[in-house]
């Protein structure tokens, strides 16, 4: 482990200079990645605006066809941290190209339906029929660098 | 002066650190009196009904997820897959993860989630006990 920190924090101060177009900050408040994280990769909130993920709040008893409710306390935690990282309010690396697709007022909750997304998956089906896949948010299957925010080794 | 030395080795050697948790033993406990009183015939939980649990294959829930290993896996010392996302799941037995079914609040939390996909309805007390004790002893 005592190896691997300053691998880490080297990685983390050079990151927005070396790529701050495949880069959008990671996701760091343990509570976010634990309730966040453990269904799915916890999503950097810089891919959504603040007001999607306040909708994405709201709903989390219908979250994509799951009820994947939360005691209040900690909803509201990880609600405040996705809304004052989010993508309209960071605008760091990749951040600024996704929220150019976002329609002004719109609350999109499907960051791989926007169209940036969509421009740099155009694969082939066996791609995402690949068993290690399974579904188009399943980022670090391909992205080993998913979870620290790194998307450029594709 | 023994207890910090003892708590200081036990930090430098996690590795050793035994399955047995007393937090996990708290967590069949508080289920076992939930199932007494609802039933006071109630006469303990089974880790062979915990695997067939484990095991069965259900119609009730969600077609993706007929079975508690179509996530889990099999082999409850393997790790296993999210049959929805894709995510990795570390294993579920306790002899390879020690850090299982420790946290009361967690493991409602995830029974909930789990046993509505799968079945359809909410697991029993002593369906979750059963199901714990199984694993405890994988
Ligand atoms: C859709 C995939 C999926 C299916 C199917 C599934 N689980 Fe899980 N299970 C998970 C995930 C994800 C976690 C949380 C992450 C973790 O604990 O590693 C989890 C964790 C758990 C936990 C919490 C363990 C702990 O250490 O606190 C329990 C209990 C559990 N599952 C029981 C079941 C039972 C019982 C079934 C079958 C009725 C089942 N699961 C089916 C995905 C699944």
């Amino acid at each position: 482990m005592r190896r691997l920190i300053p691998l880490a924090a080297l990685l983390l101060a050079a990151s927005p200079a070396l790529a701050g177009d495949d880069w959008v900050p990671p996701v760091k408040d343990p509570l976010v990645l634990k309730e966040c994280g453990s269904c799915h990769m916890a999503f950097q909130p810089a891919f959504l605006p603040a007001r999607s993920w306040n909708r994405m709040m709201d709903e989390l008893s219908r979250h994509f066809g799951e009820d994947a409710s939360l005691p209040a306390d900690k909803a509201q935690a990880i609600r405040a941290y996705l809304t004052a990282n989010a993508g309209d309010v960071v605008t760091k690396g990749r951040a600024r190209k996704y929220m150019q697709w976002v329609a002004p007022g719109g609350t999109p909750q499907r960051i791989t339906e926007n169209p940036d997304f969509e421009r740099k998956h155009r694969f082939p089906d066996k791609v995402w029929q690949d068993p290690k896949v399974v579904t188009r948010s399943n980022c670090p299957a391909c992205h080993r660098g998913a979870d620290q925010g790194w998307y450029e080794d594709d | 002066m023994i207890r910090p030395i003892l708590l200081a080795a036990l930090l430098a050697l996690p590795v050793a650190a035994q399955a047995a948790d007393a937090r996990r033993d708290a967590v069949i406990a508080d289920y076992a009196a939930q199932a007494r009183k609802a039933d006071p015939a109630f006469a303990g939980f089974s880790a062979q009904r915990g695997e067939t649990l484990f095991r069965a294959k259900w119609t009730g829930g969600d077609a993706r997820t007929p079975s508690c290993t179509t996530c889990h896996t099999d082999n409850p010392k393997a790790a296993g897959q999210n049959a929805k996302t894709g995510r990795t799941i570390e294993p579920v037995a306790v002899s390879v993860n020690p850090k299982r079914f420790v946290d009361m609040a967690e493991v409602e939390k995830q029974f909930g989630r789990d046993c509505k996909n799968v079945i359809g309805r909410d697991c029993t007390v002593v369906e979750k006990g059963d199901y714990v004790t199984f694993m405890a002893g994988q």
